[in-house]
């Protein structure tokens, strides 16, 4: 919490200083003339200022979750729900993060999301690049039926085939097994989709040169339009891992034994179990979280890029 | 959006396949094509597609976990219609509709006009908004549950340092926990749809606003003159996703409150895991899966619409 205003209160100085090379286009019709130059500064350094003011009081607003998150799971529990609130615990309670592994198998649940998260990410990305790449840079009877098919599905709400899909895994036996998430997760549309939509972005000359060099249509998506998406292969592994990652729904059907739970699942049985252990299911809740944070900090870049393709451009 | 990825499609035309040559590097492609898109459309085709095709199929059938399925017409639509539960999670998930699009599309559009500017530093507050959204889905249902907690929690401590003495009880109400799921959804989702709405901002010209402001027009003017306007292909899509995304609210349901107190927030796609996996009534279940489906598919079709006349 102070940190982030210390942070905020840093970067409004530093802006201060830079307000020249910050410029309001679309406020300013014409280029000042040099007499009403410095009562326009003046006009946009007020402005600036008090959008600051306006986006830090909003930010922290909406923070407060987070905020509040934090500091609950350092206290212990009969702090977390007090009047008045308290923003700062009195005392920190460092042992909740040590105990928490010894409470629950949180380190299992960790172990399981990740596997989990890794393999349908590697799966998806894979096939999703190759099924894209046949759909963009091969000109072959059928072609933009069977996409038209694929882009269907995604227009169909999941929950309306859950139930197919959860009588074709019984009678795989696959229910309570990670196989069944894997299946079903692995091979989505929405990869294909946007890897495709990436991929119409490079110019068929480029293929069309490869081709003519030699280059097998393998090779030409080995060499030439991996190195090139790159970009998209980041914000589609991003996407499904996090995806992956946060998804309830899908181990809440299919998995039921306890060894087998993700963060998502054993987090909220905990809570069903123990609802009064404030402190302890705060922990649990900033521990799920840090790794989506990390990644995400890493790769917001990508994120915000693959939501621009799969998005707008659609 | 579909219609516009399909015709979007061209390749250019290499030269018409006449000679045998030709044909036979047509079918080279196809095996080639083929190989690229198999790994992927085998499973797409076994867990997707099969089981899209298959819940249409079972919405006229009766099938549970103890019989053999059988075909009965529009026997389980008539037993939805009777039923009740089928009428209280359809009117609960419209209200969440209600709620959930316009405060997300307002909030959302608020924050991009408040960001799409060059500050230093305002990539972080982006950061900060969209952060939510990718939150794990647990975690933000058990904060929001207790600082909706009735007696002592935050929001009702906020509510009653602004004076207002009869605080909700949110989550263990009946009339409050939707509104409360509502505000929860809306704090996480605005952040994504914050980003699509940025990305149409930056795609207004520049000009229009100088050529605005030249007439003499104001800031409100110049809002509701250009900026709507030029968003309107946005706002579109927007709205489009965030209404279809409403219909199918499952998961913040099932942690946040699982649809109670009593039937308060139970909604459609709830219902259908209820009937269908719970207690294995899948040709039932299945006939909600069909409306399910049909409301997002008539969202969607009557957007496009709306869409194309205001573009005429």
């Amino acid at each position: 919490m102070t940190n982030m205003a210390e942070d905020l209160k840093a970067e409004a100085r530093s802006v201060g200083t830079n307000l020249e090379a910050a410029p309001e286009g679309r406020r300013l019709p014409n280029r000042p003339s040099r007499s009403n130059r410095s009562t326009r500064e003046q006009k946009a350094r007020t402005t600036n200022v008090l959008i600051y003011g306006v986006l830090v009081v909003l930010v922290a607003a909406l923070m407060v979750p987070f905020i509040w998150m934090l500091s609950s799971s350092l206290k212990e529990n009969n702090q977390v729900l007090t009047v008045p609130i308290q923003w700062i615990p009195t005392e920190f309670v460092w042992s909740n993060y040590t105990d928490i592994w010894s409470r629950i198998p949180m380190l299992g649940y960790l172990q399981n999301s990740l596997y989990l998260s890794v393999i349908i990410t590697v799966l998806q990305v894979l096939t999703g690049s190759l099924a894209a790449y046949g759909f963009s840079k091969v000109r072959f009877p059928g072609r933009d039926v069977l996409f038209l098919g694929y882009i269907g599905t995604i227009a169909v709400p999941w929950q309306a085939y859950m139930v197919p899909q959860y009588i074709m895994m019984q009678q795989l036996g696959l229910t309570n097994s990670f196989n069944a998430l894997i299946l079903l997760q692995a091979f989505g549309a929405f990869g294909v989709f946007l890897m495709r939509q990436y991929y119409m972005t490079i110019p068929d000359e480029l293929c069309e040169a490869a081709r003519i060099d030699g280059l097998s249509e393998y090779g030409i998506w080995a060499r030439i339009i991996l190195p090139l998406s790159k970009p998209a292969l980041a914000s589609l592994a991003l996407l499904t891992f996090v995806n992956t990652w946060n998804d309830y729904m899908g181990p809440f059907i299919y998995l039921t034994s306890n060894r087998l739970w993700t963060v998502q699942l054993g987090l909220r049985s905990f809570v069903g179990q123990f609802d009064a252990e404030y402190a302890m299911i705060m922990t649990g809740s900033v521990i799920s979280v840090v790794p989506i944070l990390i990644i995400f900090l890493l790769g917001q870049r990508y994120f915000i890029q693959g939501i621009a393709t799969s998005g707008m451009k659609g | 959006m579909t219609t516009q990825t399909i015709t979007q499609a061209p390749v250019p035309e290499r030269t018409a396949p006449h000679s045998r040559g030709n044909r036979k590097q047509a079918r080279r492609n196809a095996l080639i094509g083929w190989t690229f898109i198999l790994p992927n459309f085998l499973g797409f085709l076994a867990f997707t597609l099969i089981p899209v095709l298959a819940a249409f199929a079972l919405s006229f059938m009766e099938w549970t976990s103890f019989s053999a399925p059988k075909w009965v017409g529009l026997k389980n639509f008539e037993r939805m219609i009777a039923s009740d539960s089928f009428w209280v999670a359809l009117r609960n998930t419209v209200v969440y509709a209600l709620g959930h699009v316009p405060l997300t599309m307002a909030l959302a559009l608020v924050l991009a006009m408040l960001l799409n500017r060059k500050l230093k530093g305002i990539g972080f507050f982006r950061v900060a908004i969209f952060f939510p959204y990718i939150t794990s889905l647990v975690a933000v249902a058990v904060v929001w549950n207790m600082l909706f907690s009735p007696d002592s929690g935050p929001v009702n401590q906020f509510l009653h340092g602004i004076g207002i003495a009869e605080a909700p009880g949110w989550t263990s109400s009946s009339d409050w926990a939707l509104p409360a799921v509502i505000i929860t959804s809306v704090w996480r989702d605005m952040g994504y749809y914050m980003v699509l709405y940025l990305a149409g901002l930056q795609a207004i010209p520049t000009e229009l606003y100088e050529a605005a402001e030249v007439d003499g027009a104001s800031a409100w003017q110049r809002f509701w003159n250009v900026t709507l306007p030029s968003l309107r292909p946005t706002t579109f899509f927007v709205v489009v996703m965030l209404t279809v995304s409403s219909f199918k609210v499952f998961d913040l349901i099932v942690v946040m409150t699982n649809g109670g107190p009593g039937r308060s927030t139970t909604v459609l796609s709830q219902l259908i895991y209820q009937e269908g996996i719970g207690e294995g009534k899948f040709g039932y279940s299945s006939a909600i899966s069909l409306v399910l489906f049909l409301i997002v598919l008539t969202v969607t079709v009557l957007q496009f619409k709306i869409q194309q006349r205001r573009e005429r």
